[in-house]
């Protein structure tokens, strides 16, 4: 096969995960100072109490979670195209992170939901689009770990991922109209009301910082998964 | 065929990876109508790829095939009108008759007047009075010749076989050998890759040896069974 | 464009006839459709929920559960004795055998859609007479739904190991919408609403079936092809 000789890929790709390593140091650092500025530097809301600081962590997790998945289903489509194995891989490193960022915004969302409304889970437009998110990553990963030829596995999940990003409007567009007929009991919204300076700002970071930890993620996988491709192809000979 | 045509079929580069893995590369092979390629090689040395590669059921990673000049892709249903496959697997469907299999295939294919052609072609393989049954019934050596009849129903000018003698008794081998040296007075071209060198010897016009996806050797058959056996023995071996 | 629309017709035809052999898909998906109708009927309680209330979830669970095993068995047929292969030898563009898999689920669903509907409406005391033409189009809507994900799906799954477990979990997430708007507008229908007010998930539901067969029209070859 045509590329970089095998000592390159292979340096390429540590190179990358050394700068994802780095990345994802540094923010996690940085996610730090944000739940410091969180619990301390906000205000407390009045009508949900401490509990709904989640939302600092809850609704990056959410946004970061949907944003990565639009980026697979991107990356698989040209991959579709091109044929290049490394969009694969990148594809898959993005998957991989994005499933971690929506099983945060799972765990945390029944946590702020459990005092705020009475009750584990609501099938609002948030949530339930990030659950399906959840499924479809959980498909795409097992999938993956269910084939064994590369470019078959590649080929498969492309489409697979292409589908998911499709589906997603549809699913937001199923809950809007359902809860247009059933709507979400008014007093105590789980979403942002209008916010002042403080709780924007802290947000904002938090949204920033979370991104920042997501690329870290992401290169620091997509170099793991192009130096075993290389360590595989030297193998072979 | 008029001889300034060019082949029939013809390779050129003819590579397929998998990941890491090279099935086959850099694979080179022409053949002319009436001809028999026969080839031989270990498991694992690439055959059903390059019977899939020149099927145009697999794309390759390099290279071209070309039959009657144009090329094969998967793309191209059009392109794999003059070819026709036998495998080790029947291809039949358990839930149809026999005849309803010929049927589909003859339908696919766009064969005129389908059921006539169905019936004419089981008929000609001995099993007109069982038309009725399920491939299920049948021996190895009968499913076969149900197979070779559905590769057949277009009268393909190229039928590619991947091991067809694997299963077979003696009078089944010699019935096989019988039909296809037949096809090839008729000037049709055939493919047929095996490990059994000695099943398949009488009917090549060319023998090939593959190892590790790559030719040991491409050329007319000459020579006796035994001679050419020990050569490929030694080439295989180094 | 004829040329797929025939070729898609004889696979369809083959795997009809082939389903009307052995009838085994067509049998587990009746037996599965009287378990739920038992279930419900003696699970609810008679105080609080009349019968046709439950009728629209019941009749849609059945229906998806007749969408898998039509789904499962389309691809492990051409598996048994590699004919799929033989398949893609034939001449045949690769989206012809798509839309045959497709018609030949679509008409397997819809024959157990057709019995399932009114032995629904007689044990759920629905009144489905009158809104029949309704019931027909929102079920053929969200049918195609499924099915034509699951299509492309079953083409997948049946080359991992465990084929009937992968596909459940791939296709889900796309059976999540076609069902909500099929439910909603099943009970909407039963409870003698005017048709104006399911128009918009009918709508979706449509929509949602020309993107996503297209969009499998035009990924399925990526699947089949090496």
């Amino acid at each position: 096969m045509t590329g970089t000789a095998p000592s390159r890929e292979a340096a390429a790709a540590a190179r990358l995960t050394r700068i994802g390593m780095r990345i994802t140091l540094v923010s996690l650092a940085a996610l730090a100072v944000v739940y410091v500025l969180a619990i301390w530097r906000t205000p407390t809301e009045a009508a949900q109490g401490f509990a709904q600081k989640i939302f600092y962590l809850h609704v990056p997790a959410a946004w970061c979670a949907l944003l990565i998945f639009s980026v697979v289903g991107i990356v698989s489509a040209l991959y579709l195209w091109l044929k290049d194995a490394r969009l694969d891989h990148f594809a898959a490193a993005a998957a991989e992170t994005g499933v971690a960022f929506s099983a945060v915004m799972l765990t945390s969302g029944p946590l702020w939901g459990k005092p705020v409304w009475g009750a584990w889970w609501q099938w609002d437009a948030r949530l339930t689009l990030t659950l399906f998110l959840f499924f479809l990553y959980v498909g795409y990963l097992s999938l993956r770990s269910a084939l064994h030829d590369p470019a078959e596995r590649a080929r498969f999940s492309a489409v697979v991922a292409i589908l998911g990003l499709v589906l997603v409007p549809f699913v937001h567009l199923s809950v809007y109209l359902f809860r247009t007929i059933h709507p979400l009991p008014v007093v105590l919204k789980p979403s942002a009301p209008s916010l002042p300076g403080s709780m924007l700002e802290v947000l904002l970071l938090s949204l920033g910082v979370h991104m920042l930890l997501g690329l870290g993620f992401v290169l620091a996988r997509y170099g793991i998964a192009r130096a075993e491709a290389a360590r595989l192809e030297v193998s072979d000979g | 065929m008029r001889p300034s045509e060019g082949p029939l079929l013809a390779a050129t580069g003819l590579s397929r990876s998998f990941g890491a893995l090279h099935a086959l590369r850099g694979i080179d092979l022409e053949l002319h109508p009436g001809e028999t390629l026969v080839v031989f090689g270990p498991n694992g040395a690439g055959k059903s790829t390059l019977l899939r590669l020149l099927a145009g059921i697999m794309r390759p990673t390099a290279g071209e095939v070309r039959i009657a000049g144009r090329i094969v892709r998967p793309g191209d249903p059009a392109s794999r009108r003059a070819t026709g496959l036998v495998s080790h697997h029947s291809f039949l469907y358990d839930d149809l008759t026999l005849e309803e299999n010929l049927v589909f295939a003859a339908r696919l294919q766009g064969v005129a007047a389908p059921q006539v052609a169905a019936r004419a072609a089981l008929g000609a393989a001995g099993l007109g009075e069982r038309a009725g049954e399920s491939p299920r019934s049948l021996s190895r050596g009968l499913q076969q010749r149900v197979s070779i009849a559905r590769a057949l129903i277009h009268d393909p000018a190229l039928l590619l076989l991947d091991e067809p003698f694997t299963g077979l008794d003696s009078a089944s081998a010699r019935r096989l050998r019988g039909s296809l040296a037949a096809r090839a007075g008729e000037g049709r071209a055939a493919v047929l890759v095996t490990h059994q060198l000695a099943e398949a010897w009488e009917l090549a016009t060319r023998v090939a040896v593959l190892s590790a996806g790559r030719w040991v050797f491409e050329g007319p058959r000459a020579g006796s069974l035994a001679e050419f056996t020990a050569r490929a023995e030694a080439l295989l071996d180094g | 464009m004829g040329d797929v629309i025939r070729a898609a017709l004889i696979v369809a035809g083959k795997d009809l006839r082939a389903e009307l052999r052995s009838r085994t898909a067509l049998v587990s998906a009746l037996v599965f459709a009287a378990l739920i109708l038992v279930v419900f009927s003696f699970s609810r309680d008679p105080a609080r929920l009349a019968p046709a209330d439950l009728a629209p979830s019941a009749l849609w669970i059945t229906f998806a559960f007749a969408a898998m095993t039509a789904l499962n068995r389309a691809f492990s047929v051409e598996r048994e004795h590699a004919a799929l292969d033989a398949l893609l030898l034939a001449p045949v563009p690769r989206e012809a055998i798509y839309l045959g898999k497709l018609l030949g689920n679509l008409a397997f669903v819809f024959a157990v859609e057709a019995v399932t509907l009114p032995l629904f409406a007689i044990f759920f005391n629905a009144r489905i007479v009158g809104v029949l033409g309704g019931l027909v189009l929102t079920s053929a809507l969200a049918t195609i739904g499924f099915v034509a994900v699951g299509t492309v799906f079953s083409a997948m799954t049946v080359r991992t190991r465990f084929a009937e477990l992968m596909l459940p979990v791939l296709l889900l997430p796309f059976m999540v919408p076609p069902l909500i708007g099929a439910v909603q507008v099943t009970a909407r229908l039963l409870a003698e609403r005017p048709l104006s007010e399911v128009a918009g998930w009918l709508r979706l539901l449509a929509v949602y079936d020309l993107i996503f067969v297209t969009i499998c029209l035009l990924v399925f070859p990526s699947v089949v092809d090496e």
